[in-house]
């Protein structure tokens, strides 16, 4: 075991971890930040999405030990102090991008890492960015009109709310 | 103008803030102090005759507290089985035993032999490891006909075979069923597979197992759409532990889609292992762990016929169906290809005649059990293939074909024992046709060949039984369980709400959409009411969530206990205005005497139940607080036309979705936002089924899509925005809201209007394709066109 160190939406954390121990883990159990969640294995679903010196990576694949010293932002990190909801946050409660909550700690920091790159991105250009996070229970619709939506797009014309 | 408030009102969801903040609740976010971790040693052979199990290094590795293996739960109960079939001979099905940990035999890859329980998940892994298992692997059975085959490898010993029932329905029909097809004057016949599939939540599946030395109570903590059932199901029939010494807690699920409906052998381990070493014990699924652990669904063999007369009317219609169970019971496995699917047969049809006969087979798979939709899906795609394929041959179109034979006079009582109290198919089928702009397909058809694609159109229509049930006559058809709904409305003194409901939400939206409706019967804001769920312990006995049952069900008991409320505080309005209880009026949240300016707010009414100073105690208690237990009259029936557009790339197969248009029946809608959403997610899923996914086994047993990255998931760039309607609203007749159920919906109607389109651009290239089995993958299709 040894003491990893970073900083977490801009606090200061350790804990001990052994070689083994993925970031995930990490955060999840030595940190206590459960908003980063683990849907599979094999590094597909991308519900464990976080940043790392403000690079979207999947928290799975990543060891712990090689985030020591680095700058982490998680889901717990986005809204404002007060618990106000950032502007993507918002649009996907305003377009019901979510259902069971489960993906969406991962849609949201993986959207955030497009719209930085991309401000105003295409339907497609979405639908391409989200192939490494799986949804199962929104077909994909509302969740690609709310980060639309949270880019300042109009999508009233898309159909259904 | 839409709604803001109340029922057909969309207000945001609430339960959003905290899944978009990081701040939900789920089982494995719950660390309970001093937890041990389990780790559960499965076969990686799908038939073996456990000779030993030698755990002596493995218990000295380090942290380990105990190893578990069958030998420990010898004396113990099974994992019960919650719905027994009675054949077409009136014997009951075959129930072979289900162990908690494997005794004796391992039936299937994935099956538990041993359960290492240390004080990390790692030395839990790292011991697992050390465990000497000696498996004399025995011949593995994997298809279903084969399996029915004389000479087949049993997987249960003590059975007679491993057909698990042989079911007739409705059996007294048949001859007059074969007689009609004698006479017909054209049959259709296909052979298809309903593909199985594996459910999928997000989030794998965690059980925490508790253990207070002090009280003796016992708690376990799971990812269940219905605590109460795993309370009853693991109390009585596995562990011995009765109600009041046993609380089981859901708390927020990260979806479910049926798969976490059963009760299965880690919750009742990690319950029993706490027990016995007074501490408590974690297991959290991993994905690749899933894959093998978790029910699968579907996987139904169907030969389907159907009978018309000259004038190309329905006249007979005989299916013959061999269902998966895999190696075990699962906890309503039996239903699902029986009741949940022959009394679907009919559709949305006035076919007169029909028999259904379906044999369930036990092979060295995982169990097969609901997945959403659940029968429903498998006998829509059955039929809505059929249709099409009839109209091919028939040479007419597909929709006319439908609309000449559709039920149109309700309430309408099938010949497969169901009565449809409601609906509207010409309705659902005018929207769709307007939604899906089928007068501009041929240009859209000529667009896509000048591209060098073929491009296809699929229609079809579905009918579903939601709201399960009446209990009385699921007891008739086999069911070991009521399958009523409950609420408790508690009125607090200052006139807020709290509801227990023995719904669960674990994606629906509960905690926004019930609010609505108590918001909309008394007239306050719906901040004033919050929804509990989840947790035996402050919820009435419930049955939960599935089958599309909460708001038909789970509302119409809180619409009950409302009114008892109401009724109840009109009793003391009339007091504290000195008037008649018959000329109290509740409006606005307020209550005020018919005919005169004289008024009492609801927050005045509530304090006085509490604070019953000036109070009519010798007529009625006080407190205001209701229970209502709620068994629906009837299924309610949603219905609905769907259609899809694709468009197909001859040189590789691949077939992309370019549009798909649901128009839905679901009667009153409470939260249309919500109900959106479902319908949705069903149609990603169904998209998912009819393009991608397949839970594969090779002939050994082994499961080749074991993995994301061997099995299929729908992905954001796999479908387009979806166009949705429900504008063709018939309400139920017989439950308080006029509501009929939405959340299978998608799944169910959506694969065959995908397959439709398929066969369609194939046939516009001028394949002579009538069918494609699904997941139709870009190899399928592309053999599909080059023989």
């Amino acid at each position: 075991m040894s003491q990893v160190k970073m900083t977490v939406n801009g606090k200061e954390m350790s804990g001990e971890a052994e070689g083994r121990t993925l970031l995930s883990q990490f955060l999840r159990e030595t940190l206590g930040l459960t908003g980063t969640h683990v849907g599979c294995d094999t590094s597909q679903c991308g519900a464990c999405v976080v940043h790392v010196d403000g690079v979207a990576v999947k928290s799975c694949t990543m060891l712990a030990m090689e985030a020591d010293g680095a700058d982490v932002a998680t889901i717990e990190g986005q809204a404002a102090a007060d618990g106000t909801l950032n502007a993507l946050q918002q649009a996907f409660q305003d377009h019901h991008g979510l259902q069971c909550g489960f993906c969406t700690p991962g849609m949201i920091m993986s959207a955030a890492d497009l719209l930085k790159t991309n401000p105003q991105p295409t339907e497609a250009e979405v639908r391409h960015h989200l192939e490494g996070n799986i949804c199962r229970c929104t077909g994909y619709h509302n969740i690609v009109k709310a980060i639309m939506a949270a880019s300042g797009q109009d999508v009233s014309s898309i159909a259904a709310e | 103008m839409p709604k803001d408030h109340g029922i057909g009102a969309s207000p945001k969801r609430r339960e959003d803030v905290r899944f978009l903040s990081g701040t939900g609740n789920y089982t494995d976010d719950i660390q309970i102090n001093g937890q041990a971790y389990v780790h559960f040693l499965r076969s990686d052979i799908a038939h073996a005759k456990i000779r030993s199990i030698d755990t002596t290094a493995a218990a000295a590795m380090p942290g380990v507290v105990r190893i578990f293996t069958g030998a420990d739960f010898e004396g113990i109960g099974g994992i019960p089985c919650g719905w027994q079939v009675t054949d077409r001979h009136g014997e009951p099905m075959q129930e072979p035993a289900h162990p908690v940990l494997a005794q004796g035999k391992v039936r299937y890859v994935g099956d538990q032999i041993a359960a290492v329980v240390a004080d990390t998940i790692e030395q839990a892994r790292d011991a697992a490891e050390a465990i000497d298992v000696d498996l004399e692997e025995l011949p593995a059975v994997v298809d279903m006909k084969a399996a029915l085959e004389e000479s087949a490898p049993k997987v249960h010993d003590d059975l007679t075979s491993n057909l698990c029932y042989d079911w007739g329905f409705v059996e007294e029909n048949k001859p007059a069923v074969d007689a009609a097809f004698e006479a017909a004057a054209h049959v259709t016949t296909l052979e298809l597979r309903n593909n199985r599939l594996i459910a999928n939540p997000m989030e794998p599946r965690v059980a925490i197992g508790d253990f207070n030395r002090a009280t003796g109570d016992s708690t376990l903590y799971t990812t269940s759409q219905n605590p109460h059932v795993i309370r009853l199901l693991m109390g009585a029939f596995v562990l011995g532990i009765p109600e009041h010494k046993l609380r089981v807690v859901a708390p927020d699920v990260g979806g479910g889609f049926g798969t976490k409906i059963f009760h299965y052998a880690e919750e009742a381990f990690c319950t029993f292992a706490a027990k016995s070493l007074n501490r408590a014990v974690k297991w959290t699924s991993t994905r690749s762990e899933a894959f093998i652990s978790d029910a699968h669904g579907r996987d139904h063999v169907t030969k389907i016929e159907l009978a018309l007369d000259a004038d190309n009317n329905f006249t007979a219609l005989r299916t013959d169906t061999h269902a998966n169970m895999g190696a075990y019971l699962s906890t309503f496995a039996p239903s699902v290809p029986t009741w949940l699917h022959g009394t679907l047969m009919a559709g949305n049809y006035k076919t007169p005649l029909i028999y259904v006969n379906v044999k369930a087979v036990f092979t060295n798979t995982v169990p097969v059990d609901a997945y959403r939709g659940a029968g429903r899906p498998e006998a829509t795609y059955q039929l809505e293939r059929l249709i099409d394929k009839a109209a091919l041959e028939l040479g007419v179109d597909p929709i006319a074909l439908r609309r000449q034979n559709f039920i149109t006079e309700f309430p309408y009582a099938t010949p497969v024992a169901v009565e449809y109290d409601t609906g509207d198919y010409h309705g659902t089928m005018d929207a769709l046709e307007c939604m899906a702009d089928i007068s501009g397909f041929e240009a859209r058809r000529k667009e896509s060949e000048a591209r060098g694609k073929l491009r296809g159109f699929g229609v079809n229509c579905y009918i579903e039984a939601c709201g399960i049930a009446p209990s009385n006559l699921v007891g008739q058809l086999g069911a070991r369980a009521g399958l009523y709904e409950s609420a408790t409305v508690r009125v607090n003194a200052t006139g807020g709400i709290v509801v227990m409901t023995g719904s669960h939400s674990h994606g629906q939206g509960h905690e926004t959409s019930f609010p609505q409706v108590i918001a909309e019967m008394i007239g306050i804001d719906e901040s004033m009411v919050e929804i509990e769920h989840g947790d035996t312990a402050n919820t009435p006995m419930g049955m939960g969530t599935y089958g599309s049952r909460s708001i038909a069900v789970g509302g119409s008991a809180m619409v009950r206990a409302t009114e008892k409320i109401i009724a109840k505080a009109k009793k003391i309005a009339a007091h504290l205005m000195e008037a008649s209880e018959a000329d109290i009026e509740l409006k606005d949240g307020a209550f005020s005497v018919a005919g005169t300016d004289k008024s009492v707010a609801w927050g005045d009414v509530t304090l006085a139940a509490y604070v019953p100073h000036n109070y009519p105690l010798e007529d009625i208690e006080p407190g205001l607080e209701e229970t209502a237990f709620y068994d629906p009259a009837n299924f309610t029936y949603p219905s609905g036309a769907y259609a899809c557009e694709v468009e197909v790339d001859p040189d590789t197969g691949k077939v992309t979705i370019e549009a798909f248009n649901a128009a839905d029946d679901f009667g009153n809608i409470i939260n249309p936002m919500i109900v959106d959403g479902q319908v949705h997610g069903g149609i990603g899923q169904g998209i998912g089924q009819a393009l991608l996914e397949n839970a594969s086994y090779d002939e050994n047993g082994q499961l080749l899509s074991a993995s994301y990255m061997d099995y299929a998931m729908p992905r954001a760039s796999d479908v387009p925005f979806f166009g949705v309607d429900h504008s063709s609203q018939t309400p139920c007749t017989h439950n308080p809201l006029g509501v009929k159920g939405c959340g299978e919906a998608g799944a169910i109607g959506s694969p065959p209007a995908v397959v439709n389109a398929v066969v369609d651009a194939l046939r516009s290239g001028g394949h002579d394709v009538t069918h494609i089995d699904m997941p139709v993958s870009p190899s399928r299709v592309w053999q599909a066109m080059n023989g």
